[in-house]
């Protein structure tokens, strides 16, 4: 491949370990999810470390067990969950720019705070994209590589790109890096179907803890909890309906489940949607793990995502001044 | 059926408007949700990230920052005043060939005794007509098609499925759909097609769209198997 290097040696590949991108848009109508990476702002950050355009192809890898080699010299970058990286053995930091050597390996050794981590490498990792985007969509099969997660053995490319900078070594502000903790209070916008539910329903939701069990994953978080009332003249099931990341469905049994990013429709009424800059968090969520729901108004979660974006074109501004 | 003198906008999450034309599946309300969809395309509207399709409503994602959410209902309240005047493309109609019953349909016994008629007319019924493409959605290029004849409406499974085999033909009350890759699923499995309905190197990677309309019709075992080995000898030989 003649604009492509070899980038890394997958030598483990941890529990689940993906290519990502910002995600596939424009073919919903034909039934395809945007899949991309499920906490955007840790990859955004990622890509813009390593001097990356914000939408290249990183690595997504969960709780823990990656283990690659370095099959060139390149600057990479870690956001995200801190699961404990190892470099040739030894600790090192996340959320700034490292550069790699030949022969180098990084190594994912256990879960500390939060669940998914994103590995960026300066030109992005190299994959055909497939109707417009690298991602991995797993349940249908194509994406990223070969539309699967990562096997012991997978070599993987770069994108040998001239306007990236190998040499430049940066930090992202420690204020700005988000914390992830096991207790997680995520804002929601109510609705669409909010008047499916009474008025207990509706403060059984907002005032109770829910703790995310085991059945998650990059289709949806699963939750346990107190159940939420329904009004008993209203029908369980609506018309199916498009779904976004974040909406959380309501199903027969009266468990939440928080949708992410392998769904495009669904037919479950949805209480309320959790707000586009709090969706990093949902990302960082690990069962066990517990979730309180503040609902906020719509005004003010385009006021928080203004700010996230300014403080990410304020990152940029300074990286690009150096 | 209640077709909205004007939509409705309601809101999901903070990068959604999911805009309602009626409370029903119905043709004339799914048709003004083709007609906003095209307008949308058509217009190319800055900040519009995404549109979803579906039965009685289009939802679309949006960025508020590009495109502020009042600003968004004000043109998609101007599009609706013009929505008869958009052309939608002429439907076409495609004929989708079946196996039913046996390994391949293994609901069609209980779909015939649940409504006490035989397999062969559950076959007969299925194809009797065509039916309008609703939407595409649930997993990539499963189509939902309806109206079924009265008489084959029949409820879905009581504990879905964990897999459901790649070109499973389905039906669900007054619904009748396809899988086009092995998913899970809670639709009773009259049959099975050979066509490949979703390709994701093809462009569009979806064989059938919205507002097409679909005719099955039956073929024999050694029909499916033929054209099974043909799809296989083409793909191998890369078309």
């Amino acid at each position: 491949m003649m604009n492509h290097k070899e980038a890394f040696e997958v030598l483990e590949p941890g529990i689940l370990t993906t290519i990502q991108d910002g995600g596939r848009f424009g073919y919903s109508q034909f039934g395809v999810p945007p899949s991309g990476a499920l906490d955007y702002f840790s990859y955004r950050v990622a890509n813009l470390l390593v001097n990356n355009l914000e939408n290249e192809a990183c690595l997504e890898t969960m709780i823990m067990g990656l283990k690659l080699r370095s099959l060139g010299d390149f600057t990479i970058a870690i956001t995200g969950a801190d699961l404990t990286v190892l470099l040739n053995g030894e600790p090192i930091n996340m959320w700034r720019t490292y550069l790699l050597k030949r022969g180098d390996t990084i190594f994912f050794k256990k879960l500390h705070t939060g669940c998914r981590a994103y590995i960026s490498v300066s030109g992005g990792l190299a994959v055909p994209k497939i109707m417009g985007s690298y991602s991995t969509y797993l349940s249908g099969r194509f994406g990223g590589l070969e539309g699967r997660s990562l096997r012991r053995g997978d070599i993987l490319y770069r994108f040998n790109r001239s306007y990236y900078l190998n040499s430049l070594y940066l930090k992202f502000p420690e204020n700005w890096i988000p914390q992830f903790n096991k207790e997680v209070e995520l804002r929601v916008i109510l609705g669409p179907q909010d008047d499916h539910f009474t008025k207990d329903g509706l403060k059984t939701f907002l005032s109770s803890i829910y703790e995310v069990t085991p059945q998650s994953d990059r289709m949806g978080i699963r939750l346990r909890g107190p159940i939420i009332e329904r009004r008993p003249e209203v029908e369980e099931s609506i018309i199916s309906e498009g779904l976004l990341p974040g909406a959380i469905q309501i199903p027969g049994d009266g468990n939440p489940i928080i949708i992410l990013n392998e769904v495009v429709t669904g037919g479950y009424t949805k209480i309320a949607s959790v707000i586009f800059v709090d969706l990093g968090k949902v990302a960082q969520v690990k069962p066990g793990d517990s979730i309180r729901f503040r609902a906020v108004s719509v005004e003010e979660a385009h006021l928080l995502l203004k700010e996230q974006e300014d403080c990410l074109n304020s990152f940029k501004m300074k990286s690009t001044n150096l | 059926m209640t077709l909205y003198r004007e939509a409705i906008f309601k809101l999901m999450g903070d990068r959604g408007l999911l805009v309602e034309f009626g409370d029903d599946i119905n043709p004339e309300i799914n048709e003004k949700v083709r007609r906003m969809n095209l307008a949308i395309k058509e217009k190319s509207i800055d900040g519009v990230i995404e549109t979803i399709p579906t039965y009685r409503s289009l939802l679309i994602v949006y960025n508020p920052l590009i495109l502020p959410l009042d600003q968004l209902k004000k043109k998609i309240r101007n599009i609706e005043k013009t929505l008869q005047e958009i052309r939608l493309p002429e439907p076409r109609l495609i004929r989708i060939p079946v196996l039913y019953g046996g390994v391949y349909g293994p609901d069609l016994e209980f779909v015939a005794k649940f409504h006490k008629i035989t397999p062969e007319e559950v076959i007969h019924l299925h194809c009797s007509r065509s039916y309008l493409i609703y939407m595409i959605g649930f997993i990539p290029g499963f189509p939902y098609m309806g109206e079924l004849p009265e008489i084959l409406n029949t409820p879905r499974l009581k504990t879905p499925r964990l897999t459901v085999p790649k070109g499973s033909v389905a039906i669900a009350q007054r619904q009748t759909g396809i899988y086009p890759i092995e998913s899970p699923g809670g639709w009773q499995i009259i049959g099975r097609t050979p066509v490949e309905l979703f390709d994701s190197y093809k462009e569009p990677p979806s064989l059938l769209q919205m507002g097409d309309m679909v005719q099955f019709y039956p073929i024999t075992e050694i029909e499916f198997k033929d054209w099974i080995k043909k799809r296989n000898d083409e793909s191998q030989r890369g078309i």
